[in-house]
């Protein structure tokens, strides 16, 4: 393993070192492990934390700012925060107008957060309401499973969101956009080789130099099926055919495009694969009203790619427009 | 041999209890990487491990607490310190089985504050039995408590047929597919290897026996 850690073990506390050394708009609670927005709380404004295990940067703590998240969570890596560190956050960022936590769907995800919404409301009072994120088309059998899991819309969700938010919408107008888009959003990624967890030391599963792993998720998971590699066009068909049949999107729709790096890939290849994936949506009549391209959503070290796609109307359009200014996402100001 | 659960008697369980995971750390990490992210042992050993610090703060009160606070104490720390699913879903089995207990001390009480440990895991996890999860194993060891009580037997007798149970649970866990957290995503391949969770509860019984809570 060659990494650039001073010990396993404090990489999340170092990292959140960096994060407030580089970004003095933002404030670290260092016990609880929460980047919050330093002008927290903004009275009458709803209030939007997420978060997660750590190795996704810069998903979440990288989406804090104006117009986005206004606290993020980070736990072990890979391993969910525990429900303190939601309390916490909840408690920075009540402006009195109640508090939206964006949750992915992993069932550790789901249990601290539903634990820290309990206790937090338990000790202010706060309204919490919760939305989850399943876009993953790759998990087919969710009635048998803990169900699809949140991956590339969480990212489009924590923006478009927190735009709502910035508006002084309300707590249930803010939530009912968080669901609207996570019901217009699927993803399916790709892997062409594992990652390795710090604490770990050692790649978590095994891939060939001429294979890649299909459907894949962002701790590592096992995807649909492991394959002998493919040129970019055929991957980008692999990634955005089983997405196009699964919401539908149709001929005419407008959508997000969300091409993704997992962490180890650059972004010349993310690039090669948008043009691949730009082509299909053209072929079938989809229209890309806006891109976003790069790592926002990653697995450590992983090489591999996501491709996520939103279906938009213009009251969403105007959201994802609005001003954003955070470590990761910044346009409008 | 005492009859009776005493504070001091479950003081002694968890302890062991804990003495057993750090012990199993390894294997249940091993476990865990089969067929999901490889790390629950280490969670567990890093809850537990606070676990009984806050055990060494509660016993050092005076009075020294009944059972129940110690459980409860127990349950919030492994929530605050475990995360995944495995800190909600044991956190709040033994917060539930302290709640429960409270100040009684009869093997009686334990069968129904145990009753209630799993309820709280169930309403939590929404597992059901053959989901291939820490049920498989908590829900027969607690039945078994019941059954022997309620034939007149000793609570040394309950614990060594909920251990028995646990274990036998657990093994049964082998063959299923998983339907639940992170192994579910396997399907098929989750076939052939033993529960992480349903490990953790039967070494949660075995440490009964170790310690003096069975008499």
């Amino acid at each position: 393993m060659k990494k650039i850690i001073n010990d396993p073990s404090t990489v999340v506390s170092d990292a959140l070192n960096g994060v407030e050394a580089a970004h003095p708009e933002l404030k670290v609670d260092h016990q609880n492990k929460v980047i919050y927005r330093g002008d927290s709380p903004r009275h009458g404004k709803v209030g939007i934390i997420s978060g997660g295990g750590s190795g996704h940067e810069p998903l979440h703590g990288g989406f804090v700012g104006l117009g986005m998240l206004d606290a993020a969570c980070a736990g072990e890596v890979f391993t969910s925060p525990v429900p303190d560190q939601m309390v916490a956050a909840t408690k920075l960022v009540d402006g009195g107008a109640g508090v939206l936590h964006v949750v992915k769907n992993y069932t550790g995800d789901v249990l601290n957060f539903e634990m820290g919404a309990e206790l937090a409301a338990a000790e202010t009072g706060v309204e919490v309401v919760a939305v989850v994120t399943d876009d993953d088309v790759a998990v087919q059998d969710s009635t048998w499973t803990a169900g699809r899991r949140g991956v590339g819309v969480t990212v489009l969700l924590e923006k478009i969101a927190g735009a709502a938010a910035e508006q002084g919408r309300g707590l249930a107008e803010v939530a009912d956009v968080a669901r609207r888009v996570n019901a217009n959003g699927r993803s399916m990624g790709a892997a062409l080789t594992s990652c390795t967890v710090p604490a770990v030391g050692h790649p978590t599963f095994e891939l060939g130099d001429d294979e890649f792993e299909l459907g894949v998720g962002i701790h590592g998971e096992p995807g649909r099926q492991r394959l002998p590699l493919v040129p970019a066009r055929e991957l980008a068909e692999l990634l955005v055919e089983p997405i196009l049949a699964d919401l539908p999107f149709d001929s005419g729709d407008g959508v997000i495009a969300f091409v993704n790096g997992l962490g180890g890939t650059p972004l010349i290849e993310l690039y090669v694969l948008y043009a691949e994936v730009a082509r299909i949506l053209a072929a079938h009549g989809v229209t890309v009203a806006r891109s976003l391209v790069g790592p926002f959503i990653t697995s450590l070290d992983m090489a591999g790619a996501s491709v996520t796609l939103l279906k938009v109307d213009d009251e969403l359009l105007g959201l994802w427009d609005a001003p954003v200014r955070t470590p990761a996402l910044r346009w409008g100001i | 041999m005492t009859n009776s659960v005493t504070g001091a008697a479950i003081d002694g369980w968890l302890r062991a209890f804990a003495r057993l995971v750090a012990e199993h750390e390894d294997e249940l990490t091993r476990l865990d990487a089969a067929i999901g992210d490889a790390d629950h042992g280490a969670n567990m050993n890093r809850g537990l491990t606070a676990a009984a610090v806050a055990l060494d703060e509660l016993a050092a009160g005076d009075p020294p607490p009944a059972a129940g606070p110690r459980l409860t104490k127990v349950g919030m720390t492994l929530i605050s310190t475990v995360g995944g699913a495995a800190g909600p879903l044991f956190g709040t089995f033994f917060l539930r089985m302290g709640n429960a207990l409270a100040e009684q001390e009869t093997p009686t009480a334990l069968a129904a504050a145990l009753r209630a440990g799993l309820a709280g895991v169930v309403q939590r996890g929404k597992a059901e039995a053959g989901d291939k999860t820490m049920y498989d194993a908590l829900a027969p060891a607690v039945a078994a408590v019941e059954t022997a009580l309620a034939a007149g037997g000793s609570l040394a007798d309950a614990l060594a047929a909920a251990s028995k149970a646990a274990e036998d649970g657990c093994a049964a866990t082998v063959p299923l597919v998983a339907r639940k957290g992170r192994a579910s995503y396997l399907g098929e391949r989750s076939v052939g290897h033993q529960d992480p969770g349903a490990t953790t509860v039967s070494l949660f019984f075995r440490a009964a026996l170790d310690s003096g809570v069975a008499g």
